[in-house]
């Protein structure tokens, strides 16, 4: 068993006083066409192995790449929604290198030609501020094939006796997005490059153009982070002027909450090897999502050469401004925006809203809303069982909510059994515990198990009574003006109607017999 | 139409395809001609790499079967074709020449091979050429040499040499080339042949295994002018598969063949190509075809590129640059040959690679991925292929001005007759210069054709002219060379290659 040896950090806000953090970070997002890059193969997830590939994306002698105008049209939205310029003419280009899961031994990506470049994002943090993240480009490529390595103890290729590739993935279009180096966040970098993956996120499900799924490796993320000497404040003027540090590229963090792990441990690492006088080694690392840390994977020189040049296989991609300025009316409203309206639409705090943004329930929300719920009910009945449940499945909530058949209608349609008094906020969890067992629609489950709150007031107010005799001494103090002690009295009312009353109703009644 | 000869091996396609059509012959008859001439010969000539006798004569039945049942056939349908190795054949051997893809069998056609067989042309076999298509002599093939037929111990041209060959003994009366510096026209011109290189994506590239993409171009190779042209017509024409194919008709190649008129015709002489270096036979016959095109109606005139000087120090950066990234699938992973490292207990994927690499690939390759790795390499990629580049728009530019002023250009298509086997193997340079006047066309992708001019005087040997026209007026070459063809028919009393020696039963193979 090869033992890793943990690195040393420094504290993290031991850290932040000697150093200021600097990140980069290169977001790789598989677009869902239904064709790959460059030929028409399936780009379906999770096939068996081997079973969508053909002569181009196996890289056979002769075969040649046919551009996917889909894939083209996904890229130039996400540059617009980026705030990116449009290339006018630009060519894909030949990254040249060996691996095994790379059929043709060179990756068909963009060089010094994106699609888009020079744009922007911003990005709204925990406490209501907004972080820029300039854009440095966003170009188009083609994925490459997936090693297994069979054998080792950890699934890398070191001790594994043999590896199996799997050729499905080669040739889905990727688009990658790549930032300016990002200063000025100070201790906020985790938090910044989170919210930052976060919002991308967000966007690029609102663009349609991917399935965003981090836990799939449909959005992969690599984060770059350096540190260099704090000077003063992290958006001084001479703190901005100090020179980057060596940067370290973090590969594969695939997850929002390990993005912020990631850079902060990196940051903690970095700066116990400055604070002792050592100096950075540029290189790739492992995250390990499990232990939390990072390991040395491979030392990344200037001197790797990939021998870019112009792709001869495929003419230039040439938009016009017309198909662009088409493109730009289908981009959707900016997540942000789109969030404030809703939010005030909805009258939820900040809270309300980030824990709704959070949990993925935005569109479940709307939807819900406009099949005649209220707001207020429409987020909690979706964030309660729905969504503890779905955490509890490790899916997200519309998955999760598809996968049994609850729809935003029966959430209306549950609101609207409350709202009309048939059922108390106890019925109707355990009407909606029915809906998620498949037992019907909300009003199919009610009936079914006959839920349905008395609205016989003689009954109630029999039950009413028996418990104020039953409690003189809790009577007594209501009487003497503890208004709050009728609390114990309605809890043992419902006892007595088995639920099935109102108890507001039988507060009153309560209140109006002893005061 | 001519009258069929008794062997039908010596047939024109045109004739044949006519007397197929009026079911005179029948396709099996005309495929087992070949079969038994392949059979007589090709141990002497060695154009074939893979012969299909079985399947070849399976397709002529069917197409036999089909028109006996009325159906409406291609214009060459039932006439048998060789193909060149470079082409993906689906269930047919494809070794490029190499050892690296020894065995490999395409689960695919190239779409040049699917048009040849919807159009009904029964494939004989597949063609000898040098590995992956470097080279002018066929000498870098895998699996040795082609010959000659007008002298065994010769040359028969690269990287084509095996359609030319196939060509000129008789054992096909038509066979597919590519040529990315020349790989079509020098063999034809050193066998007195005809071959077309196409304007650049006038054939689709899709199944021929690439050498490099900006300059590779498909073409169809024969004995006369209108057979070339016949097969052009068939070869050519938009393909989806490639997106640096042309998305319009295939010019129109066989009327022009037909007219062959040249009368009003501008016809420029390349003064930069036929100069210092040309063999004297080889340019004395150039002038005699000029002299016979301005009797023919055509208005001669000089024409400069300057930059053509450049043309083959540019040729060779651009092609091993872009070579060394094609060739970089070949890495036993997935396909063709595998070889183990010696003495490594559990080699890694890498070590694999590199192993069957060295063992898979020939000098001339292994010379050229070197070249184009360091022309690519950052610090130098600007000296060298961003340089090449620029040079290559010159070359182009020179063109554009030259076809200002005339309708095609003309020039001697190699410099010399046919060299003997050996005589070039160690020295690169001198191989490279073979193609100092075919390459400026690759560069620039507009199209060009060889014709035989006659025989050197010095040494009896074939000697070629070279027609080049503006890119998609592939129609011109065919108008010029079949004029000029007819009228060198005439002057030498027959067709020039009815002047090759007969090649003698099946005498031992000599040289190889």
């Amino acid at each position: 068993m090869a033992t890793v040896a943990t690195d040393a950090v420094l504290d993290y806000d031991e850290a932040m006083e000697k150093f200021d953090p600097v990140m980069g970070l290169e977001v790789h997002v598989e677009l869902h066409t239904a064709t790959k890059m460059f030929c028409g193969c399936p780009t379906e997830f999770g096939a068996e192995p081997n079973s969508q590939v053909c002569p181009v994306c196996l890289g056979l002698p002769g075969a040649l790449p046919v551009v996917n105008e889909k894939a083209v049209e996904s890229a130039i939205r996400i540059g617009l929604a980026l705030n990116c310029e449009i290339a006018e003419w630009c060519r894909f280009a030949r990254k040249n290198y060996f691996y095994p899961d790379m059929p043709k031994n060179f990756q068909t990506s963009q060089y010094d030609e994106p699609i888009a470049f020079q744009g922007h994002l911003d990005v709204e943090l925990e406490d209501g501020s907004t972080y820029r993240v300039e854009i440095e480009r966003a170009h188009m490529e083609e994925d490459t094939g997936k090693s297994l390595h069979i054998g080792g103890a950890t699934g890398r290729i070191h001790g594994a006796d043999h590896s199996l590739v799997d050729y499905n993935r080669a040739g889905i279009p990727l688009i990658e997005i790549v930032t300016k180096p990002m200063v000025g966040a100070g201790e906020r970098a985790p938090e910044v490059a989170k919210a930052y993956v976060s919002a991308l996120r967000e966007l690029l499900r609102a663009l349609d153009v991917s399935d965003v799924k981090m836990e799939q490796g449909s959005m992969r993320c690599d984060a770059n982070v350096s540190l260099r000497p704090r000077v003063g404040d992290p958006l001084s003027e001479e703190q901005l002027a100090v020179p980057l540090g060596t940067r370290t590229e973090t590969k594969n963090v695939n997850s929002l909450r390990s993005v912020e792990r990631a850079v902060r441990y990196e940051i903690s690492r970095h700066a116990a090897i400055l604070a002792s006088g050592g100096s950075i080694l540029q290189e790739t690392r492992h995250w390990h999502e499990d232990t939390g840390i990072t390991t040395s994977g491979r030392v990344k020189s200037d001197a790797e050469d990939y021998r870019y040049f112009p792709e001869p296989d495929l003419v230039p991609v040439a938009p016009t401004r017309a198909t662009v300025d088409a493109l730009r009316g289908t981009l959707p409203e900016p997540p942000g925006l789109r969030r404030r309206r809703l939010q005030s639409d909805w009258g939820y705090s900040d809270l309300e809203m980030r824990d709704v943004v959070n949990a993925g329930a935005v569109e479940l929300i709307e939807q819900t809303v406009a099949a005649g719920s209220s707001a207020a009910a429409a987020r909690k009945w979706w964030l309660g069982e729905p969504s503890r449940r779905a955490n509890a499945e490790g899916q997200d909530i519309v998955t999760y909510a598809a996968g049994l058949g609850l729809t935003p209608a029966h959430i209306a349609e549950l609101d609207g059994l409350v709202a009309a008094g048939r059922l108390n906020d106890s019925m109707a969890r355990q009407v909606l515990d029915g809906v998620l067992a498949g037992e019907g629609t909300p009003t199919a489950v009610a009936d079914a198990r006959g839920l349905e709150l008395v609205r016989d007031d003689g009954a109630l107010e029999a039950a009413v009574d028996k418990v104020i005799e039953a409690n003189p001494d809790v009577a007594a103090k209501i009487r003497d003006g503890k208004v709050q002690a009728a609390g114990a009295l309605i809890g043992q009312v419902m006892k007595e109607m088995k639920g099935q009353a109102d108890a507001g109703k039988a507060r009153e009644l309560i209140l109006a017999k002893l005061q | 139409m001519t009258d069929l000869p008794t062997d039908l091996t010596r047939a024109t396609a045109a004739d044949l395809a006519h007397a197929l059509a009026s079911s005179t012959i029948s396709s099996a008859e005309v495929t087992q001609a070949h079969l038994d001439r392949i059979a007589a010969v090709d141990g002497q000539v060695h154009s074939y790499l893979h012969v299909d006798g079985e399947g070849a004569l399976a397709q002529a039945r069917a197409i036999d079967e089909r028109r006996h049942a009325g159906e409406s056939l291609g214009a060459l349908a039932g006439v048998p074709i060789a193909v060149k190795d470079v082409m993906a054949t689906k269930g047919l051997p494809t070794t490029c020449g190499s050892r690296i893809l020894e065995g490999w069998i395409p689960p695919y056609d190239a779409t040049v091979v699917t048009k040849l067989r919807q159009a009904g042309l029964p494939i004989l076999g597949k063609t000898n050429m040098d590995e992956f298509a470097m080279g002018s002599s066929t000498e870098h093939s895998a699996y040795g040499p082609s010959h000659n037929p007008w002298d065994l111990d010769r040359i028969p041209g690269g990287s084509g040499g095996g359609s030319s060959s196939v060509l000129a003994s008789f054992q096909a009366p038509l066979a597919t080339g590519t040529d990315t510096g020349g790989s079509i026209r020098q063999p034809a011109a050193v066998t007195a042949t005809v071959g077309t290189k196409p304007t650049y994506g006038g054939v689709s590239r899709y199944g021929l295994v690439a050498l490099a993409s900006s300059l590779d171009q498909a073409g169809p190779c024969g004995r006369t002018v209108l057979d070339t042209a016949l097969l052009h017509a068939v070869m050519g024409g938009h393909d989806p598969m490639d997106s640096t194919s042309i998305d319009a008709p295939v010019p129109p190649v066989v009327e022009a063949a037909r007219s062959a008129d040249v009368r009003g015709m501008r016809i420029g002489v390349v003064k930069e190509l036929g100069g210092e270096g040309y063999q004297p036979g080889v340019r004395a016959r150039f002038d005699e075809a000029v002299a016979l095109l301005e009797e023919l109606g055509a208005e001669v005139v000089e024409v400069s590129c300057p930059n053509f000087e450049y043309a083959l120090a540019t040729y060779y950066l651009i092609l091993p640059s872009e070579a060394s990234s094609n060739l970089a699938k070949f890495d036993a992973m997935r396909y063709g040959m595998r070889v183990l490292p010696e003495g490594v207990d559990a080699p890694s994927a890498e070590q694999v690679m590199a192993a069957t690499r060295d063992a898979g690939f020939g000098p001339e390759v292994k010379r050229r991925i070197i070249l184009g790795t360091y022309a690519l390499s950052s610090g130098y990629y600007d000296a060298y292929y961003g340089s090449a580049q620029k040079v290559r728009a010159l070359i182009a530019q020179d063109f554009s001005k030259a076809y200002d002023k005339v309708d095609v250009l003309v020039s001697p298509t190699a410099p010399t007759t046919a060299f003997r086997l050996g005589d070039k193997l160690e020295d690169p340079m001198a191989m490279y210069l073979n193609d100092i006047a075919t390459i400026p066309a690759n560069l620039a992708g507009v199209p060009g054709m060889s014709i035989p001019s006659g025989l050197a005087d010095e040494d009896g040997l074939p000697a070629g002219i070279q027609i080049l026209a503006p890119a998609t007026k592939d129609e011109r070459l065919y108008s010029v060379g079949a004029a000029l063809e007819a009228a060198l028919v005439d002057r030498w009393g027959g067709p020039i290659l009815d002047r090759a020696p007969e090649l003698g039963g099946v005498a031992a193979v000599k040289g190889a």
